[in-house]
């Protein structure tokens, strides 16, 4: 699985979660001292190709490599030539030619970063990809909730907001039901997936039902650009059935954190009060986010194909 | 570091060990630990500043054991640290796979502190060079000195080891390890011939 890149959870073994999870949390103690960077990487060369802009998860990713040495290549095309096939692959094949260790890849089309990954010889990650699959961030949610609760195994994870158009929730159901948690999904109808149980997660439409006993409760950002007036009447009503304030989190446990991949909007997914909470691990999944990113890219762009091992 | 990390994907066909013998047991391990103890007080004036950094798997508990021994003998409490070099090394980057990273903790900055790196089996001195790039990414140390509790030869990079446990000759092809002591307490040293490439 690992071996082609980190396209999705999905392909992972527990194991494997175990295995960067394990590789993270060492990554973590690099990011505490002094000097911040290890020469593993040197003269290796990543390439962010960034189809869909973000600068967040960019970011994450070029520290994750500058800290271990590898030179990061920042790639962008103009969002015009990406609608064709055609270019993507050319995209690809010409990366491919500059001979990268390791490229990450968003795109806002499902399977994009499959497509790239069957063209090149280098190993691909796969940075967000439409409603697919965000994979680094479920991992870095898996961290995070690792560090809170010390394991995920019998924990009850409660995801609410867009589940049917988040790579987000996606990757975290997966990665969360792997790893042995009960995962549990909270929306309006209209962003709930048909079957949604087929994933192996129990799905509410009461807010209050759902977060009943939870552990983890994760609200996900709603694209307010995108779908005010499509999926839900109002933003207002949204905020008023789904939206998490203190009132709400009554319901969960006392000791449920509460966890949002960011950028909040504030006020609709979570309440002012919640988004500042202080004990919270909101910024810890963004410092976390390098940790993991610098895990994947150690154990994937480490490696040439067809190396043979020799000492 | 003693073993190889990549012995234990190779599969069993690889060349069987044509024999394995402990090559020191306990008690002469804990006799070469405190006669080390008292070489570094012997060769340091001021004891204050000593900082003992074991490199993983191996150098963490001899370290720790060489603190208790300058406990009894010069009454000093001696910082112990753990240093993983697995991300400084140069060998790993034509390697296939990628080696698991172990602890690294550092209790104290060591600057100015006369660090003294402790590892299992020294052999090539990639292990000790990775070590010395690791410490000074922690800081600026006012000495650096090396303690190995095997010295198997076939250095391939101009490191001493400052400390030596015991000199053993071996084939380049041999695997030195120290490990728990099977079916009883406390280490001991073994050597497998034809097992594996220094370190």
């Amino acid at each position: 699985m690992m071996g082609r890149g980190l396209l999705g959870i999905e392909d992972l073994e527990r194991e494997d979660i175990e295995l960067i999870l394990e590789t993270a949390f060492h990554m973590k103690e690099v990011g505490r001292r002094e000097v911040k960077k290890v020469p593993t990487l040197r003269g290796r060369t990543i390439i962010n190709l960034f189809f869909e802009s973000s600068t967040r998860t960019r970011t994450s990713f070029e520290i994750a490599g500058k800290r271990l040495s590898a030179d990061v290549v920042n790639f962008s095309p103009s969002s015009s030539s990406l609608t064709k096939k055609e270019s993507i692959l050319d995209t690809a094949k010409t990366l491919d030619a500059m001979d990268p260790d390791a490229v990450v890849v968003r795109h806002s089309v499902a399977g994009v970063p499959k497509q790239i990954a069957d063209e090149l010889t280098a190993p691909v990650i796969n940075a967000g990809d439409g409603a697919h699959e965000h994979p680094t961030q479920a991992l870095l949610d898996l961290m995070t909730v690792v560090e809170e609760k010390g394991r995920i195994d019998g924990l009850t994870v409660t995801i609410i907001g867009d589940i049917a158009h988040s790579r987000v929730a996606r990757s975290n159901i997966y990665a969360f039901t792997k790893m042995g948690a009960e995962v549990r999904v909270a929306g309006p109808p209209t962003m709930m997936p048909a079957q949604v149980e087929c994933l192996g997660v129990k799905s509410f439409r009461s807010l209050r039902e759902a977060l009943d006993g939870a552990d983890v409760v994760m609200a996900l950002r709603i694209q307010l650009e995108r779908l005010a007036g499509a999926l839900f009447p109002s933003v207002r009503e949204y905020s008023a059935t789904f939206g998490l304030d203190r009132a709400k989190l009554r319901y969960a446990k006392d000791d449920a954190i509460v966890m949002h991949p960011g950028p909040v909007n504030r006020g609709v997914e979570l309440s002012h009060d919640l988004a500042n909470r202080r004990p919270g691990v909101i910024l810890d999944q963004v410092r976390n986010g390098v940790a993991l990113r610098m895990a994947v890219l150690y154990l994937l762009a480490g490696r040439k194909p067809g190396a043979t091992e020799e000492r | 570091m003693a073993s190889d990390p990549t012995a234990k994907a190779r599969p069993e066909t690889s060349p069987a060990p044509t024999s394995a013998g402990v090559v020191l047991d306990d008690v002469a391990i804990q006799r070469a630990l405190m006669r080390i103890a008292h070489e570094i007080v012997e060769r340091n004036e001021e004891l204050g500043r000593l900082y003992l950094v074991g490199i993983p798997n191996g150098g963490p508990p001899l370290a720790r054991q060489i603190a208790r021994n300058l406990r009894e003998i010069a009454g000093v409490d001696v910082t112990v640290g753990v240093l993983d070099t697995t991300l400084y090394r140069d060998d790993r980057l034509t390697s296939g796979i990628r080696p698991k990273l172990r602890r690294t903790e550092m209790p104290s900055a060591v600057d100015d502190r006369v660090v003294i790196l402790v590892d299992d089996v020294a052999s090539t001195g990639r292990t000790i060079r990775a070590a010395m790039d690791a410490l000074m990414d922690f800081g600026r140390p006012r000495a650096v000195q090396v303690v190995a509790l095997v010295d198997r030869g076939h250095r391939e990079l101009p490191i001493r080891i400052d400390y030596v446990g015991k000199n053993i000759p071996t084939q380049r092809t041999d695997h030195v390890e120290l490990r728990e002591r099977q079916g009883g307490e406390g280490m001991e040293v073994v050597l497998m011939q034809g097992r594996g490439a220094p370190s």
